[in-house]
């Protein structure tokens, strides 16, 4: 097993800049945009990007939520994936809003599916993108892209990417393993 | 990855304290899906599930038919008093008629103890009992686990009194069980004629005097005077058991704490409680009706994620 460095720490903090200062361009001041952070790993970065445009970009009250897909998976009984659930947290309405999924990694892109579906429990929004910090570039199972992504990576089926947070680890890196 | 140790629902005394912790930690979730604008999961589309009550039921039925239906289960529902059970055919030989159309899951109430373990044995489908006789109704003492941790914060080292008629009750079984595994303290309270003889045995005091239970108490569990069940006179009159066991305003405003109140339904009024406390403050009732929608989702999540 070979393990690799994909991203440092400064790495994701200048792709995190990057990645706001995209979602300025696009959505301004938030009024009509909320964030989704996947749960239960795009938590941290949606809790991150949130931060930083508060912070740094004094962008104020933004809306934030965490929306848990367990329920709405199309693998249920099919693999030996958790069925346990996370906590969903919306306390606003998307009700014809620009809504932005965040989550750390897209690979199959799967689990988007199943949010698209899933946010349709709390309204019907006008958009919804999706931002990642690493894109799978090659593992696709289904048509669905990334709108803003930090990084893109060649990396076969069976390679995985782990992506360590400050919050949850020591400090926050993103790590490429293969066989 | 967690899963239930258990294939069935067939009773509390056959889970685990960790099986229970998953079912109530579920039902959390599922209480917060059945409180979006949309209620509805696509997790079970591909479940069809029977509902087989040979026993009347209100709120049970409906609460398991709108669990199922939460979860995009397809369900048919049959009552015993409109089936071939009256023309004389046996309980095997009626659950595999209706597993011969594809049914993966038997939710079914039954007259005799027991009856859901045999079904479990000798048919081909994921069983959950919905009460049988005076053994178990694991799923209303869910929901009264759920209902008490979500007032107070938890279950363990809580003081629970269930009160009226155990010698019938399926529900105090199954709380008895439930609360003890999750380390709640319990005891029984109720004429004893209505107490089992061997109540000892599960480690359950008795007592007779229900302001001293109540005083004792952080949870009163006030059980229904069943009187389809009681076949010779267990108490002189209903006056006198509303008397001695009934729960009234003036008892309760006499005691120096507020305790939690549950009932788990149909309320015979004036009888083991007044109405001013059914409606009370301090009465979880319409919680505990809400709650066991969640918990049955949680129970028929979890028990369909083992069936391949």
């Amino acid at each position: 097993m070979n393990q690799k460095v994909l991203l440092t720490k400064q790495d994701i903090d200048s792709i995190l800049h990057r990645l706001a200062c995209q979602l300025i361009e696009k959505h301004h001041n938030f009024s009509e945009s909320v964030i989704i952070g996947l749960q239960p790993r795009g938590v941290y970065l949606a809790n991150r990007i949130k931060n930083i445009l508060e912070n740094e970009y004094q962008i104020k009250n933004i809306d934030l939520g965490f929306l848990d897909i367990t329920f709405f998976r199309d693998d249920f009984r099919r693999n030996e994936k958790s069925i346990e659930a996370s906590e969903t947290q919306i306390d606003f309405l998307v009700e014809n809003k620009n809504v932005i999924f965040i989550d750390d990694v897209i690979f199959t892109g799967r689990s988007v599916a199943s949010a698209l579906n899933a946010i349709q429990s709390f309204g019907r929004p006008k958009t919804i993108e999706l931002l990642t910090l690493i894109d799978r570039k090659f593992c696709r199972h289904l048509p669905i892209q990334p709108d803003y992504s930090g990084k893109s990576i060649d990396a076969t089926i069976t390679d995985k990417v782990k992506v360590y947070w400050k919050e949850n680890a020591d400090e926050d890196q993103v790590f490429l393993i293969t066989n | 990855m967690s899963q239930l140790s258990v294939n069935h629902l067939l009773g509390i005394k056959y889970l685990t304290p960790d099986d229970i912790d998953l079912i109530l930690e579920t039902a959390k979730h599922f209480k917060e899906v059945i409180n979006r604008p949309i209620k509805k999961v696509p997790s079970l589309r591909d479940i069809t599930i029977a509902n087989i009550f040979f026993e009347n039921s209100t709120r049970t039925k409906l609460s398991f038919e709108l669990a199922q239906k939460r979860l995009s289960a397809d369900v048919i529902s049959f009552s015993a008093a409109q089936s071939s059970v009256k023309k004389g055919e046996t309980l095997i030989d009626t659950v595999n008629n209706i597993l011969a159309m594809k049914v993966d899951m038997v939710v079914m109430r039954h007259a005799h103890a027991g009856a859901a373990h045999f079904l479990s044995q000798n048919v081909n489908a994921t069983i959950i009992n919905a009460g049988d006789g005076a053994h178990e109704h694991p799923t209303q003492a869910l929901l009264d686990s759920f209902t008490i941790k979500e007032k107070l914060g938890s279950v363990a080292g809580k003081k629970v009194v269930i009160v009226g008629d155990i010698l019938h009750s399926r529900v105090a079984l199954s709380n008895i069980f439930a609360l003890q595994m999750q380390g709640a303290e319990v005891r029984v309270c109720g004429p004893k004629t209505l107490i089992p003889k061997h109540i000892d045995s599960l480690n359950v005091k008795v007592e007779t005097n229900l302001r001293k239970a109540l005083e004792w108490c952080d949870v009163a569990n006030m059980l229904r005077v069943q009187n389809e069940r009681l076949d010779v006179s267990y108490f002189p009159s209903t006056r006198e058991y509303a008397m001695q066991y009934g729960l009234t305003k003036e008892l309760l405003d006499s005691l120096n704490k507020e305790i939690v109140i549950m009932h788990p339904g149909p309320i015979n009024r004036g009888v083991e409680i007044t109405s001013d406390i059914a409606d009370s403050k301090q009465s979880v009732i319409l919680e505990q009706v809400e709650n066991g929608v969640a918990v049955r989702m949680a129970v028929i999540y979890l028990l369909a994620s083992k069936i391949k």
